[in-house]
């Protein structure tokens, strides 16, 4: 254990803990906004397990939401379900998501890059058409949940933790996958796919697994989404925003590196949520938010990430240089430990 | 008999008019290898310049194109100039996608500032029944012959300009090898930024035209996009004919659904046909390459 990793590792444990303390405070509206930050961070990083794995830019993410959202509301509504059962419905409703993600995935995965986002985003029309004009979905009325007489004040912590659960889930898998033979197959396609499958990459099952475990996440996130937003309404399940808001918590951040969505997500989700209670205008919140991206395309071209750990990494490695020519002493030239190993390789994730 | 003679009429007619809006998407794509998201929205803005135009200074629609498709054309220039251009590298697709996507939502949100979510329409002598002649029995207004046949003179214009014209010449030596274009002294930049604005400014005749038709909210802009694209991809992707059968064929389709089942089906038609053409012919009807060598 290098202290890099011990220090990365105590990090994230502080990190952890002051999140899960968070409802604790008993500020409900901040409680109720954390719910929205941790299914935008789980989300960014499912989005991330495919698109940003592969180079694949999906916008049809929004079709697993709804799906999930969907699941959740139809089984509440036929079974009578209420209360703290329904979260057990979740991982179905990521289930019901995988397996709408499997004929998605085998019709869209079968063109490239713009055809593909062309694709995605017609299957997303596909549904949310489907939601507004079929009756047992509730069509424009949308299916309302049975009234949660839970205590006020903390209303909304089942629903922080269940997200927060999701969202580390979602994180760990994200992480596993990144350096697993998969994750490195799927990377492999990102660079080339043509080369990927000359050197015996399976690309379609590589590709579709990553799609199918990315729509189940999402699933079952959508589901959280049906109880806390107490509504299933096509333009909510079925929302282009909620497709281009991840992809561009994933840009944010950094495309295609592990970290980025979240900090994508962490910094984007509290400004639209905030937004959406404090500004009665949303509209204007959405020129900011546009103008905000365009900003950082052009500044920061690969993402936040990327640019500021290529900088820290810069700073360390001298500060290093610095550290190992005063511990060698009177002989100038000596290299103790000059070049750290796992320093300069972890900065990027 | 009168009814399906009209639906075809209508599909036709309005099919070149969503053939013009798509020309313009696509002739984008086969310059810059970029998809304009922004598209659908510039459509609803041109609807909107159109009838701030007629509302407020009583210039009629026909004429204020003299204003409008100066005004759209500057601005897609200036969106390559400030947005586009600068992207490099290996990101550049999925960047520029989503620097148009927050181009569009930046002027949605604009739209909805100045003009509120409810829907407009131009109220003027074109979509009035004073307007009107008939044809199988049913009124057919003016409005959607002219717009059909400007259509068709623009695309056919836009057509001679890529064949038969100088620059046109060094559009398509882009569109085939950007490396090869510029060694042999083509100004690649400025040919690039010149297409995408041709690409908007024909949005301005396709957004009056939509507007004389339809009522229209800044939230539409989603609606044409995703026609739009479904256009592109059917006729596939760089071809300016083949957008232009696409349309006619696919807004044909969508308006014999409209009146032979239930008009709320029919937008599932473009995505159904997307789907089945992309499943059993994956470069669309009229295959890119066939399209780019022409």
């Amino acid at each position: 254990m290098s202290r890099a990793v011990i220090w990365r590792t105590a990090g994230l444990a502080v990190l952890l803990a002051v999140v899960a303390l968070v409802p604790l405070g008993n500020n409900v509206v901040v409680t109720q906004v954390g719910v929205l930050v941790l299914l935008y961070v789980g989300s960014a990083v499912a989005w991330n397990i495919f698109s940003g794995f592969t180079g694949y830019i999906s916008l049809g993410a929004a079709v697993f939401f709804g799906v999930g959202v969907y699941t959740v509301a139809l089984l509440v509504k036929h079974l009578n379900l209420a209360g703290g059962v329904v979260f057990a419905l979740y991982p179905l409703a990521g289930l019901v998501a995988a397996a709408v993600a499997v004929p998605f995935g085998l019709i869209a995965l079968r063109v490239r890059r713009h055809t593909f986002v062309v694709v995605t985003i017609a299957v997303f029309f596909i549904f949310q058409l489907m939601a507004s004009n079929f009756s047992w979905t509730g069509a424009a009325i949308g299916i309302i949940p049975p009234y949660l007489n839970w205590n006020a004040a903390t209303v909304w912590n089942p629903f922080y933790y269940t997200a927060l659960l999701i969202a580390v889930v979602a994180i760990v898998l994200a992480w596993a996958i990144w350096g697993s033979r998969f994750g490195l197959q799927l990377r492999a396609i990102r660079d080339d796919e043509d080369r990927a499958r000359g050197l015996g990459v399976r690309t379609m099952r590589v590709k579709l697994t990553a799609f199918v475990i990315s729509g189940f996440i999402i699933g079952t996130l959508g589901g959280l989404y049906f109880y806390y937003q107490a509504d299933a309404l096509p333009q909510y399940a079925f929302n282009p925003f909620f497709d281009l808001t991840i992809a561009l918590m994933a840009f944010l951040g950094g495309f295609g590196t592990l970290a980025g969505p979240i900090v994508g997500a962490l910094l984007l989700e509290p400004y639209l949520g905030w937004a959406q209670q404090a500004v009665s205008n949303t509209y204007a919140a959405e020129v900011v938010l546009g103008a905000l991206f365009l900003i950082v395309i052009i500044f920061l071209p690969r993402g936040i990430l990327p640019t500021v750990s290529e900088k820290l990494t810069a700073v360390r490695a001298s500060r290093q240089r610095r550290a190992a020519e005063r511990a060698a002493g009177p002989p100038p030239g000596s290299p103790v430990g000059a070049t750290p190993a796992g320093t300069a390789a972890g900065g990027a994730s | 008999m009168g009814t399906f003679l009209r639906a075809i009429t209508d599909g036709v007619l309005q099919g070149g008019v969503y053939g013009l809006m798509a020309v313009g998407l696509t002739l984008i794509f086969g310059v810059l290898d970029i998809i304009n998201i922004a598209q659908g929205i510039m459509v609803v803005l041109g609807a909107y310049l159109s009838y701030v135009l007629w509302t407020h200074l009583h210039i009629d629609v026909f004429v204020g194109l003299l204003i409008t498709i100066p005004a759209m054309f500057l601005l897609g220039v200036a969106i390559q100039y400030l947005f586009i251009r600068p992207l490099r590298g290996r990101e550049r697709t999925s960047m520029s996608l989503l620097a148009c996507y927050s181009v569009a939502i930046i002027i949605e949100g604009i739209l909805y500032q100045v003009f509120g979510s409810n829907y407009l329409s131009i109220n003027n002598y074109w979509n009035s029944p004073r307007a009107e002649f008939k044809i199988f029995g049913y009124y057919l207004q003016y409005i959607y012959v002219l717009g059909f046949v400007l259509a068709v003179v623009l695309v056919l214009a836009i057509y001679l300009m890529l064949y038969r014209t100088q620059f046109g010449r060094s559009v398509r030596a882009t569109m085939q090898d950007h490396t090869a274009a510029r060694l042999v002294g083509i100004n690649v930049n400025r040919v690039a930024a010149l297409t995408f604005g041709i690409g908007v400014g024909v949005t301005a005749v396709g957004g009056m035209v939509f507007g004389e038709l339809n009522a229209i909210n800044p939230n539409t802009g989603y609606d044409l996009i995703s026609r739009l694209l479904a256009i592109v991809i059917l006729g596939g992707m760089g071809s300016i004919g083949g957008a232009l059968a696409a349309s006619v064929f696919v807004i044909t389709l969508a308006s014999l659904v409209d009146v032979y089942w239930n008009p709320e089906w029919s937008t599932v038609v473009f995505y159904g046909a997307l789907v089945l053409v992309l499943v059993f012919r994956p470069q669309g009807l009229f295959g890119r390459k066939e399209a780019r060598a022409q």
